[in-house]
């Protein structure tokens, strides 16, 4: 059973794969615009934010936990760039001190679920409204704007068609997926997904792990923050809403486990991929917004469906049921 | 005997992709009597239960039902028919009383929705059916296993099963909870009742059985009759082989003190707990169930705190609540739930081994699959494994074969202290007399070991000292000599303090 889920989740990335590929190929030829360079780095450019903010959320998902407040995190921080930036203090301050912010709220959250041992759902469903309320607390609804230009230009940079921006995600890609894939730290946080209290038995520290993956997703929204600012040239309290279901359906799309224990990190990343040209050619096809963010769904609906489908399909075929009760 | 029986098996098939589970296996039923299944793990016992309830369809072969042709198209065909199961963990409504488990869906209906008068009337006398006492209104949960199987008897009962299959029930039991499942199971007999019963303890089987059926490899290799053979017949018939002896004890030179336990108390739970165990050693812990054995354990090595005394570990004292501080001090922990605490089942073979020692896998900042892979292969390879490739999850392994992964990623470390909680819990006699083998070859390389185990004759035939524990307190420290039966059974039962 499990290794069939193994050979599946492997299957599953190739699924991605195509799929990616297919939506490519087809908006290339059927859609005005999208396999231009200028669009393909707008289309980049796009995902930063979510391409971010995934990359943690991976690790943290993989450990059977949940952030659902780091788009608020974005928020909160943004609200503080402004305010300081209002302020008067150099942006070269600033920056350090809202990703202090961000990994402050991280190890909010983090204690809250480590310390208390409170469920990731409901901690970060709480501090989602929290942080997001803290932001409009400190910025209200004013816009702050006059941003340095070096760095404004500098967010929404390319070399050739490639962003400085995507440069940003990949190298921390690579970082995030080495971690996760080749060291002992990721082994531990796949084996605490999969069975916490084994790992546990194991000399794993757990809830350190744990806080500090939260601590690791809140300054991720934060360096998404400075980037969202500077690309829109304006920092606002009302930044990234809604982001955190765009994070966690390419997550979950990208074949990872919502139930922790499973998942790659090049899977996600092209999830991320896959949802962004989606979107985007759509929005180039005059596609109503609503109707995006009903794709949107779907595809997130899709990915938590299919592989319990494939589940269910194999038992049909072949009974053997997991269940010990025979009533 | 030419009654005909309630139930048969007539050369059952039943294969999972290539591996043929049951092979044309026969078995017949008989009312009144207890039919032992015998067999090493991975011998097919499991699957044969899953026919007999319906859970599998048999690939050929027929099951008859007082002689007549039946088929089970799933469970619910199988307890229409009679059959019931009940399983070594039963899977009760944590939340809902005795009697609303017992008759989950038929609950007997008044003027006013649930008549529960009238259920708990029924529930009380299937219970005095069984003689046993238990509160229809207490709530399931808290309910110890032996009540929880009882529960699931009763409800077998009020179903009106004629044949019950008891999938290793015993395994979890204490002594006591044992003799009283065996008066549950002689009551049925006397009833007409026609049982099935599993175990991997042999003594039990001689004690409760008429018969038994021993399956080797999916293949049915014997149908006896208890009268008729020895457990040394029984155990050649499972293992197909002269099995080495079962406990293999080397006599070992006691060295100095590698683990020292001091006035250890957590409270309400265990108290002055003191021992030494000496490198060379194996120190047997045992008592009852629930004498708060695995709770030391657990507090030496850090799972839990305590609130007084020290632990020491090769004189230097350890910090407490804090596993990752025990075994930097080289000591090891076997815990008693295999599944949920030893291993982490959806992993491979080779990340279970390797997770104990992430650090000895690291060349520089990354691990070394190389490493990892060599890691396990190397104790797989020591300790028998049987296994497919090393990237196979452990949960597609059978019992016996988890535990050695269990020990493998305890002994990769080299511990110089080594607690196995029921080390033999639940996996077949080959493979426990390679675990006992294991461990006097350990204790002989100067490794001191300290083994709970509720098997008395596991713990006479391993240990150089039997400490005993009775409701949380050590009571009595005995000598390899004067250990026996009755001298370890006294002390735990508090009738000794000696």
């Amino acid at each position: 059973m499990a290794v069939d889920l193994a050979r599946m989740a492997r299957r599953w990335e190739g699924l991605i794969l195509v799929l990616l590929v297919g939506v490519t190929v087809w908006a290339s030829l059927g859609v005005d615009g999208f396999a231009n360079g200028s669009n393909v780095s707008f289309l980049l450019l796009d995902t930063t934010e979510i391409a971010l903010m995934a990359l943690t959320m991976t690790l943290v998902i993989v450990a059977a936990e949940i952030d659902l407040s780091v788009a608020s995190t974005l928020g909160l921080s943004c609200a503080v760039l402004g305010r300081l930036w209002n302020a008067g203090l150099p942006i070269e301050a600033i920056m350090p001190i809202c990703l202090l912010v961000g990994a402050a709220c991280g190890a909010f959250n983090g204690l809250l679920v480590t310390r208390l041992g409170l469920p990731s759902l409901a901690v970060t469903i709480g501090t989602f409204a929290l942080f997001r309320g803290l932001a409009y607390v400190m910025l209200g609804d004013q816009a702050v704007a006059g941003l340095p230009p070096a760095y404004t230009s500098l967010a929404t940079a390319s070399v050739g068609p490639i962003p400085l921006a995507t440069i940003l995600v990949a190298v921390l890609a690579v970082v995030a997926a080495v971690v996760l894939h080749a060291t002992g730290l990721g082994r531990s946080i796949f084996a605490l997904g999969s069975n916490v209290e084994a790992a546990f038995f194991a000399g794993v520290r757990v809830k350190r792990i744990k806080l500090w993956l939260f601590v690791a997703s809140g300054t991720m929204a934060s360096l998404a923050s400075l980037v969202y600012t500077f690309r829109y040239a304006s920092a606002r309290a009302d930044s990234g809403m809604g982001l955190e279901l765009a994070v966690v359906a390419a997550v979950l799309l990208g074949g990872v486990s919502i139930f922790g224990g499973r998942g790659t990190l090049p899977g996600v990343l092209m999830a991320v991929l896959l949802l962004g040209a989606v979107r985007n050619a759509l929005i180039l096809a005059d596609v109503a917004n609503e109707v995006l963010n009903f794709v949107t769904g779907l595809l997130l609906v899709a990915s938590v469906l299919a592989p319990n489908l494939g589940a269910v399909w194999r038992r049909r075929s072949s009974p053997q049921v997991e269940g010990k009760s025979v009533t | 005997m030419d009654e005909t029986p309630v139930l048969s098996l007539s050369q059952v098939s039943k294969a999972f992709g290539a591996v043929r589970a049951v092979r044309e296996v026969s078995l017949q039923l008989f009312p009144g009597e207890v039919h032992a299944l015998a067999g090493e793990n991975g011998a097919g016992k499991s699957t044969l239960v899953k026919i007999l309830s319906g859970v599998h369809r048999p690939d050929s072969g027929r099951i008859l039902l007082d002689g007549e042709p039946v088929e089970f198209g799933g469970p619910a065909d199988a307890q229409r028919a009679g059959v019931a199961v009940i399983y070594q963990e039963p899977t009760l409504f944590p939340d809902l009383s005795v009697m609303e488990n017992i008759f989950m869906g038929r609950q007997p209906r008044g003027r006013l929705g649930i008549d529960r008068r009238a259920m708990r009337a029924s529930a009380a006398e299937l219970f005095a059916r069984l003689g046993v006492h238990l509160d229809p209104d207490q709530p399931a949960r808290g309910l110890s296993i032996a009540d929880q199987q009882l529960v699931e008897i009763a409800k077998a009962l009020s179903l009106q099963a004629r044949v019950l299959v008891m999938d290793e029930p015993t395994a979890a039991l204490s002594g006591t909870e044992v003799a009283r499942l065996f008066g549950v199971a002689r009551t049925l007999r006397s009833q007409g009742c026609a049982l099935l019963f599993i175990s991997h303890r042999l003594e039990e089987i001689f004690e409760l059985c008429r018969r038994v059926t021993t399956l080797r490899d999916g293949a049915h290799v014997a149908s006896d009759l208890i009268a008729d053979i020895t457990p040394d017949d029984l155990v050649r018939r499972m293992v197909g082989r002269e099995l080495d002896a079962l406990f293999p004890k080397q006599e070992t030179e006691a060295g100095e003190v590698a683990l020292k336990v001091r006035r250890l108390t957590r409270e309400g739970v265990f108290t002055d707990v003191s021992f030494e165990v000496r490198r060379g050693e194996i120190v047997a812990l045992a008592g009852l169930v629930g004498a708060g054995r695995s709770e030391v354990a657990r507090a030496v090595f850090g799972i839990d705190r305590w609130d007084a005394g020290s632990v020491e570990v090769d004189g230097k004292r350890l910090r407490p609540a804090s596993p990752t501080a025990a075994m930097a001090a080289g000591l090891a922990l076997v815990p008693e739930d295999r599944r949920q605490q030893g291993l982490v089942m959806d992993l491979s073979i080779e990340r279970n081994i390797g997770l104990a020692g992430l650090s000895a896998l690291h060349r520089g900042p990354l691990i070394s699959r190389l490493a990892e892979r060599e890691r396990a292969r190397d104790w797989a390879v020591r300790l028998r494994l049987k296994f497919g490739r090393l990237s196979d999850p452990v949960n597609v392994l059978s019992g016996g074969n988890q535990q050695k992964v269990v020990l493998g990623k305890w002994l990769a470390r080299r511990p110089s202290v080594l607690i196995v909680d029921e080390p033999t819990r639940g996996i077949d006699v080959g493979t426990k007399a390679e675990v006992h083998r294991l461990l006097s070859e350990l204790a002989g390389g100067g490794v001191a070991v300290l083994m709970i185990s509720s098997e008395l004759p596991e713990v006479l035939g391993m240990a150089d000292r039997v400490l005993v524990m009775h409701e949380g307190r050590l009571v009595a420290e005995i000598p390899r000599a004067d250990a026996t039966e009755e001298s370890v059974m006294a002390a735990a039962t508090g009738r000794s303090a000696a």
